[in-house]
Parts: C-alpha cells; structure tokens; sequence
C-alpha cells in the first residue's frame, strides 16, 4: 500500500467537499474491493474518505419501495425481517455475497459505485428497476451502470441510498466463479408492476436486461420459456474459467432456474 | 506407569492443537531480532529478458534504505544447487544449468529473483524496490514444453545444447514392444498431468543472523529439512563450515513439499546479515508465494497398456514429458523418474514395463515435489488408463484390476521396486462394500430421474514411502542420505526429551512420536516431550517428506528407546544384584524375570545422573541414546479409494456426491492423525483434479493463475463428508510394521474422480478429459454431442 491521508467525513457534504479538492481521492465504505486493491499497489488514491461517520446505514420501507441505505452491509440485508418479507430473493443475494467477512463490511453503495462486470448487486438493481439515489439527484438503475467499472456519478457525487420496488416475485441464480465466487454468470428475474424484467450480471462488460427473454415470459412464464432462448456470445466475458459461449449458455439456465425458484 | 490411553493405537488429541488453535504458535515471522531490517527482492516481470543494467541508486537514495544488492554481491558464492542428478539413457549426466542466487544477466521466469533492496522497515523496502531500475531487454519465452522442444527454441541457459535437461529410461524397452506388437488389444491414453501451485497456509520467511564476534550464522527459515538447508547452503553455497551456521526451523505451517528445498532467498538473507552486521528477515507475501515457491506436477504423457484376450496385462509404455520449469529445484529430477515411474506396476502383475521420460527447461517457476511427488502421475496413468482399457475390452473395471492384482509378496515389479507386503484384495473388498459399489446402479437411475449424470470411479494406488536405502538412492544419483536419526535424552528424574530429524509442519509428530515412545517405555506420555527443527538441539537429521517420518523417524527413535532399555537393564542389574540377562522390561519396570524384585523407570534414570551406587568401571554414567536408521527398502501403503459424482448437464458442474477411502497404511499409531492426514490429502487430489490449474499465458509467459480470484484452492463445501478405513498388513522391514499415510489422498484420488466423471459422461461418447475437469470443459463435451445428435 502506498502512503495516503485519510479523512473521517463528519456529514455527507464534508465527504463531498473534501472528495472534490483532493486531487485523486477516493471514497472508502466497506473497502471490501479498494483496500485489497491498495494493498496490491494496484490503487494508489492520495486521500480516503471514510463514509463510516456518516449515518447512510439501515433499511426502511416507503410506500411500494425498499430503500437500502447506502452503508448498510450485505450482512444487513441478508438478515433484514423487512427485506426477507418483501424482496427475499434480495436478501438472498445479500446472503451469497463474498464470505462472511466481506458480507459484514461490505455495504451495497461501495459495491454499486465500484460497478465490478461480475458483482451480484448489479443484477438486482436492474432487475427490480431501482433508484440509485445520490447527493444530486436519483437516477435509474439502468442509467447508473454504464459500463465495466463505470457509473454515471460525477467526480464528487455520493450514492445515499438505493430504492427498491417491491416486485410481485422475484429471483436471483448465480453461477460463481469457483476460485472468486463472483458471478460468471448471475440472472435476476422479476415481476413488477412494470412488467418481466430479466437481468444479467458477470456475462458482459456490465449488468444488461435481455429483451427477448423478458418477452417470452411475458407470454409463457415459465422455466422452459427462457432456458432455449439463444444469448449471443458476442462481446460476452470470456476468461480462464468460462468461454463467451459457455456464459452464454449458462445465462439461459440461470434464468430459467430464476423463473422456476419464483 | 503404563499410560494405556496414550500408547500406540490410540486417538490421541493433538498436543500440538493447543497452540495453533490459539494462534500461540511460533512461526519464523512471528520472530522478530534486535536491529532487524527487512529485505524485499525485485523480481523479473519477464518470462525471459536480458538484464542489461540494474539501477539502485534511487532506491539507495530514500530513506530507511540500506543496501541494494545485486548478483555482482554474490559473485563469490555458488548457485542453488540440485540435489539429484539423473543420467540420460547413453549414460551421459543431465545437463545442469547453473541456478544464480540473483539473475546474472538474464531472468528466465516471471518472478526470478533480480535484486534486494534490504530497508528500516518491510514498507520502505518494497517501495524502495519500486525504484529499482532495471533495464530489460525481452526475450522470446519458451512457455510450454512444446516450444521449449521445437527446434527453432532457442535454449533458455546459454551453456546447454537445448532445453532438454535430460532423456531418461526405465525398463526393457524391447520386451515390452514386442509385448505391445502381439497383444490381443492395446489401450493409448494421452493425458496432461495438470501444474499446481503448493500453496501451503504460512508463506515461505526467512531471517539470517550473523554474530561477527562469534563468526557463527543462524538462519531462521520455513524448511521441512533444517539440517538438509544447512548442508546444501552451507557447504554448497556459501562455504560456510556447518559448525558455524545453525539453521532453525519453528512451527511451519505446511510445507506439502514446497518447503523441502533450497531457496535462493535463505541465501540472501543470511548474506546480507553478514554484509551489513545486523538480522535480515524475508518474508514472502501470497502474490510473491505463486510465483517463487516450487510448483508441482506439469506432466505430458502418452500410456499404453496391452492386454491379452482374458484381460491379462502384458505389458505397459510410457512415454513422458516432464516440465523443470526455469532451473533445476533440489530434488527436481527425480520426481518424474525414480519417483515415479518406479511406481507404474501399481497394484498389477504387469509383467514388462519401459519408460522414458524427457525433462523440459521452460520459461516458468521451477518445478519439484508437491505432496506424492512422481505417484501421483504415476498413479493416474495406470488407473486412467486401467480404466479405459476395461470400457473398451467390456470388462467390469473392478474385475480387470482384480484379475491382475500381485498376490503373493514380496514382489519384484519390472521398475526395480520390491513390494514387501500387501492386500490388495482386502482393501478393494472394503471399499466396495463400504462404498456400497453394488447398488450403484440404482444411484444412476434415480439420479437420472433427477436429470442429472450419475458416475462412479475407483482407483487402486499404490505408493512407496521412505526413499532409502541410503547405498541405492545414492547409486540412483540421490546426493544426500535418506536415513532419519532420534536422541532419547533421558532426564534425572524420568521424563524424557526426544530430539528428532523429523520435521513436524502440520503432521502432529509432539503427539504420535509422544505415543511411540510412551508405549515403549511404559511411562506418562506428558512426561515426553519432543524437539525438533533446530540443528543446534537435534542430532543430523534428513526431515520430512514422503511420508517418511514414522517409517523412518519413528524407527530410529524405537531403535534409540531400544538402546536406552538395554543400558537400563544393565543398571538395573547392578541395582537388584542381578544377571543383567535376567532383567526384563516391561510396563515401564525393570524386573528380575520370575520374581517381585524390580525398579521403576524413573529411579533407573536417577541413579545414571546421580551414580552413587552404579556400575562406573563397567558403564557410563547418563541415559541419553541416539540412533541413525537406513531404512532396507521402501515402504508400500496401498488402497482403492471410490467416489461418486453427479454432473449438472446444464452447467457441467461435478458434484462428489460421496468418496471413501480403505487404505493400509500398515500399523497404526493415532488414527484420528491418520484420518486427518488421509482427508487433507483427499482434498488435494480432489482440487487437482477438479479445481486447481495452473495456467500460463503461452505467449508471454505470465502467469494468469496468480491469486486466489483464478487459481481455486479447495474449500470445505467442494468436498463431501469422506468416508475413511483401513486394513493392516505391517511392513515387514520396520520394527513397528508402519507404512506412512501423508500422500495417500492426494495420490488415490485423482484417478478416482477422473474415473467416476468419464463413467458420468458415458453417454457422451468421451474416452478422457484432462484435469480440473471444469464445469466449463464438461459442458462442452455434453454441449458437443448433444450438438453432434441433434
């Protein structure tokens, strides 16, 4: 790890303020991803903005929505009453995350912000169709994630929370990396008000909806519906554990087996 | 007093388990000396690069710095040196390049040592080694073993011909070709014997420690064999005469092999104390670990096995190719050789066998025993290609073997073992009943029902423990002896101190060497205690490897517990007014045979310190006894392990939905220690064969499985609940009759998974599958037929 200076933020704008003098600085939630990539000199931020002093943490329902505290953990989520009520399959993903030591430091904002290709939160935002909401604004999940490792947030922008609709039903398979455990390929299936959404995390460069798959549940919702929809491996991942056309492949199954644990 | 629940035979928790449970253990980087500075080593991010200058001037120039050091600092001393040399077929030796402390002027693989930057602090260090500045000129990198070979590859060391080490043979080539030429059938296997990263708990740490009043060296390190790194750095290396370096081992967490040889780095640190007059401790971090510790396996072999009509074997050929890696590590060539293709009869009456086996110099991490070292390649060629010669002739797989188990012992195989005892009967009929292998079939079909792809495979090992006798390893080009020494140190008032060769880095020796010596002796085994790992408190020992400790380090502490009752009775005699041959002992009494008249142990072991009433014209005062034992063969443990999968043929994820092992490990000292050895190594093999591979981008020879987020290590839920039992028939050349049981798993299981997937897989029409046989390659043969019939 190379030397840096770290800031305890006091209130969101003094994360905000800081963020936005330091010449290469960088937000620090759960550092469950920065701080190993620290260690390795892969990172080298001048200045850490710890988020822990501010109280972006807890779970509360409003109205339709779930709404996730930015530092709330997966621990957090995966046990939450409200959350295993209303969006278990939410909670579940929660549970499947990392080990237990990353579930018990690792808060959904830093995952969301860090936007990892094969991180399992991706899929459920886009998924359920939830709100990212910032220091500035609230954007949909979908224009949140815009490609590998990048977001639509600015410089000096926070995420505060995330808002999560709660859907008719819901499911999420993942296929993990055997050595990481991060999806090789994870699918998040959900009714909601606004129809079929059908998710897919860890296939490509970043989380993407598959219109077709969403289409033939639509009219037939059922496992057999989606498992023979053929994925176009095209500019899928490919990798030492799984070829583009084998993620292809398995996003088939894992949407079916959504559907069928729905 | 007899200790009845702590003698041979008996589940004796860990005394080890204490400690480590706690986190109280003493690990060499728990160590920490007066003045101590911290060394970090550059090293090469090329497969293959001339060094045309090395730079250390920024790095000298930031504080807390103290020395960069390059291989112009070592120019007096000599290279790592190879502890076994191998002739090729015409007699000719291998070729052996030197192995530089530091690069001289080439780095030949990714993570090659380059330069040390030693420093205040371990952070300084390595940030002072980021300004090293070393110009490179890149090479071409022979990745694989097929570019090495090619003619148009250059070799990677100037002073050898090409990048063949050695070409090496084994057998009566011409008798198994004509075997091979008139046999009814003839099964050829092709298969890849997957490179593995050791990957022991506790990384690879170094501390050297000079007393310049003294002129006496220590060298702290995570050595399996002090005494071998003392006289192979010592004499070899740095000329240090042995008196004057003391090398010590503490706790070391594992070791699987990695931790056998010499490395360069206990070279360097104990150099630079020297230098610069103060400690210089090196520690190895996970990242340094993949790409410095000695990898495992990386075979290439062709099998043939030829059989006649009824299934007899005739005759078996093997043709290898066996990856070195950059450089030659201590014990290198003689993994794939005396290691290995002595052990190609198996279990089998295979009447003529040939190997011959090419040693490869690549652009990659040296390559040396990893646990089972040469048997475990052994051992999956003859199963796999066992198993294939039964589905291609029809025959059931376990009758082919059955049909040609040796049966009768001892038993000269045609790869110069001699196996002394066995049951390969016994056990292949435990483990099918245990395994339940004859309702096997109903599992397939409700598994079907399931939808998923249900298989069942077996492996019938073999392995050999104890390399020795010291004579015929040496004659094999062994440069070291392979024999093990004990002291019995016995104390004034009876409790005693056991300083064994042996080195305990996980395998529970406190305890079982605790057992031996308290059944022995008859006394409390919390009266013993049991020193290791240091050369300055422990008699010249070779330490542990190949499952030889108890074999061989157990032995000779029974033979010194021997002498040390044969010197007792002597003083007993003199104390009961007695013919020392009618002193019996027993229960931990010396008794004159027939009467009530006796002494205990422990008023024995005072009268040798406080000799008062002792027999001085005729016999020395103390109790203290020490033996060196040559072992006259090997040992061969042997079993059939069974395992179970289910495959998904959607995802082509393997599932081991059950695996038991029967072995004979010959007798028996803790079983609850042999369990645990047998499960960790059951789980190695299973990583082999289903997660762990190590890849190599072919092009620029980096290596890509270098963390833990690509290269799998096993955990606890890939594996199922093992089923473990054994069978005993003793070694008949060891006076406890044991065999060792550390490789074992690693050895048996393999093949048994490996098998088990092809039995899934039978409907697809798939003869082999190279290891780890990912989810990714097993859905691609079912995605490929599936395709093929549609």
């Amino acid at each position: 790890m190379y030397e840096f200076s770290y800031h305890k933020a006091s209130s969101l704008e003094d994360a905000r303020s800081t963020l936005a003098t330091a010449e290469d600085g960088k937000l620090l939630a759960g550092g469950m991803t920065l701080l190993p990539t620290m260690k390795q000199r892969l990172a080298a931020p001048t200045v850490l903005v710890d988020l822990t002093g501010i109280d972006m943490a807890g779970i509360e329902g409003k109205g339709d929505n779930i709404v996730v505290g930015a530092m709330t953990t997966h621990a957090a989520v995966a046990s939450s009453s409200l959350v295993q009520q209303t969006i278990p399959a939410l909670a579940a993903l929660a549970e499947g995350i990392g080990d237990p030591q990353v579930r018990n430091r690792g808060t959904i904002g830093g995952s969301v912000a860090n936007a990892d290709p094969a991180a399992d939160y991706p899929a459920a935002l886009v998924g359920l169709g939830a709100t990212v909401v910032t220091s500035k604004r609230s954007l949909s999940a979908e224009e949140f994630f815009t490609g590998m490792f990048e977001t639509a947030l600015a410089e000096d922008e926070i995420i505060t929370a995330v808002s999560f609709p709660v859907p008719e039903a819901a499911a999420y398979q993942k296929f993990p990396n055997p050595a990481s455990r991060y999806a090789i390929v994870g699918v998040f299936v959900a009714k909601t008000a606004n129809g079929i959404r059908v998710a897919v995390t860890g296939a490509g460069g970043s989380v993407f909806r598959n219109a077709e798959m969403e289409q033939a549940l639509a009219s037939n919702f059922s496992p057999d519906a989606v498992k023979n929809i053929a994925v176009d491996s095209s500019g899928l991942n490919e990798d030492i554990h799984a070829s583009a056309e084998y993620r292809a492949h398995l996003v088939g199954v894992m949407a079916s087996r959504a559907v069928a644990a729905m | 007093m007899t200790d009845n629940n702590r003698g041979i035979g008996e589940a004796v928790v860990r005394r080890e388990d204490s400690r480590f449970l706690q986190g109280r253990g003493q690990y060499t980087d728990d160590m920490n000396l007066a003045g101590q500075l911290f060394a970090c080593i550059v090293r090469s991010q090329h497969a293959h690069a001339t060094i045309n200058s090395i730079d250390g001037s920024a790095a000298m120039a930031m504080d807390g710095v103290v020395s960069v050091l390059t291989h112009e600092d070592f120019a007096a001393y000599g290279g790592v040196p190879c502890g076994w040399g191998v002739n090729n077929k015409d007699g000719s030796p291998m070729a052996e390049p030197k192995h530089p402390i530091l690069a001289e002027g080439v780095a030949r693989h990714v993570g090659d040592p380059v330069a040390v930057v030693i420093a205040e602090s371990p952070i300084i260090a390595r940030n002072a080694a980021e300004h090293v500045q070393v110009s490179y000129s890149e090479l071409p990198a022979v990745v694989s073993m097929q570019q090495a070979l090619d003619a148009s590859a250059k070799p990677i060391h100037g002073d050898t011909e090409s990048n063949l080490c050695f070409d090496w043979e084994l057998g009566d080539r011409e008798a198994v070709d004509q075997a091979i030429a008139g046999a009814h059938h003839v099964t050829k296997l092709e298969l890849i014997n997957n490179r593995l990263v050791p990957n022991a708990m506790e990384p690879r740490c170094a501390i050297g420690d000079y007393n310049s009043a003294t002129g006496d060296h220590t060298l702290y390190t995570t050595s399996q064999n002090p005494h071998v790194i003392r006289l192979l750095m010592g004499a070899f290396v740095l000329q240090i005469p042995e008196h004057k370096l003391r090398v010590v081992s503490p706790d070391v967490g594992g070791g699987f092999g990695s931790k056998i040889y010499h490395y360069a780095e206990e070279a360097i640190v104990t150099v630079a104390a020297m230098k610069l007059g103060k400690p210089v401790k090196w520690t190895s971090d996970r990242t340094e670990a993949f790409i410095s510790d000695a990898h495992g396996r990386d075979h290439i072999t062709t099998v043939e096995l030829a059989l006649d009509r009824e299934g007899n074997f005739l005759a078996l050929r093997e043709s290898t190719h066996a990856n070195m890696g950059a450089y030659l590590s201590t014990f290198a060539p003689a993994v794939p050789t005396y290691l290995h293709s002595t052990l190609l009869a198996g279990q089998y009456r295979t009447p003529v066998i040939y190997a011959e086996v090419k040693a490869v110099f690549t652009n990659t991490v040296v390559v040396d025993a990893y646990r089972g070292a040469g048997r475990p390649e052994a051992s999956y060629l003859v199963e796999r290609v066992v198993e294939t010669a039964a589905r291609e002739m029809g025959i059931d797989p376990v009758e082919l073997r059955r049909k040609n188990f040796i049966k009768s012992f001892p038993h000269d195989t045609p790869v110069a073992l001699t196996y002394d005892s066995g049951d390969y009967a016994a056990t292949l009929d435990q483990a099918m009943i245990a395994s339940d292998y004859a309702g096997f079939e109903a599992r397939r079909a409700e598994a079907k029902q399931r939808g998923k792809l249900r298989g069942i495979g077996i492996a019938c090992y073999v392995e050999a423990c104890g390399v020795a006798p010291s004579n015929i390893a040496g004659a094999l080009g062994a440069r070291a002896g392979l024999y093990e020494a004990a002291t019995i140190r016995v104390n004034p008032t009876g409790s005693i101190s056991v300083l064994t060769g042996s080195h305990s880095h996980g395998q529970g020796h406190e305890t079982t060497f605790s057992q031996l010596v308290a059944d022995k002796l008859g006394i409390d085994y919390d009266s013993i205690d049991v020193v290791h790992g240091d050369t300055n408190r422990i008699p010249f020992g070779m330490g542990t490897y190949g499952s030889r400790s108890l074999a061989v380090g157990g032995t000779a502490i029974v033979n010194a517990v021997d002498k040390i009752i044969a010197k007792g009775k002597k003083i007993a005699a003199h104390l009961l007014e007695a013919s020392e041959a009618d002193i019996e002992f027993e229960n931990g009494e010396f008794r004159v045979a027939g009467t009530d008249k006796m002494k205990p142990f422990a008023e024995i072991a005072l009268t040798a310190y406080v000799p008062h009433n002792f027999p001085l014209e005729e016999l020395e005062p103390g109790l203290e006894e020490t033996a060196f034992y040559d072992p006259k063969n090997f040992t061969f443990p042997a079993g059939t392990y069974v395992c179970e999968v289910e495959i998904d043929p959607d995802t082509g994820t393997t599932e081991i939905v059950s695996f038991h092992a029967s072995d004979d490990f010959g007798r028996i000292i803790n079983p609850m220690i042999v369990e645990g050895q047998v499960h960790g190594g059951l789980v190695q093999g299973i990583g082999q064969a289903l997660l762990e591979g190590c890849v190599y981008d072919t092009d620029s020879g980096q290596l890509i499985s270098g963390s833990y987020m690509d290269y799998t290590m096993p955990r606890a839920d890939d594996v199922p609940s093992f089923s473990v039992d054994t069978c005993v028939t003793e070694c008949t050349h060891n006076p406890l009759g044991v065999k060792g049981c550390g490789e074992a798993g690693a050895i048996g299981a393999p093949p048994a998974v490996m098998n088990a997937i092809i039995d899934a897989l039978s409907d697809y029409n798939v003869r082999h599958l190279d290891m780890p046989a990912t989810p990714n390659k097993i859905w691609s043969i079912i995605h490929k037929a599936s395709a093929a019939a549609a």
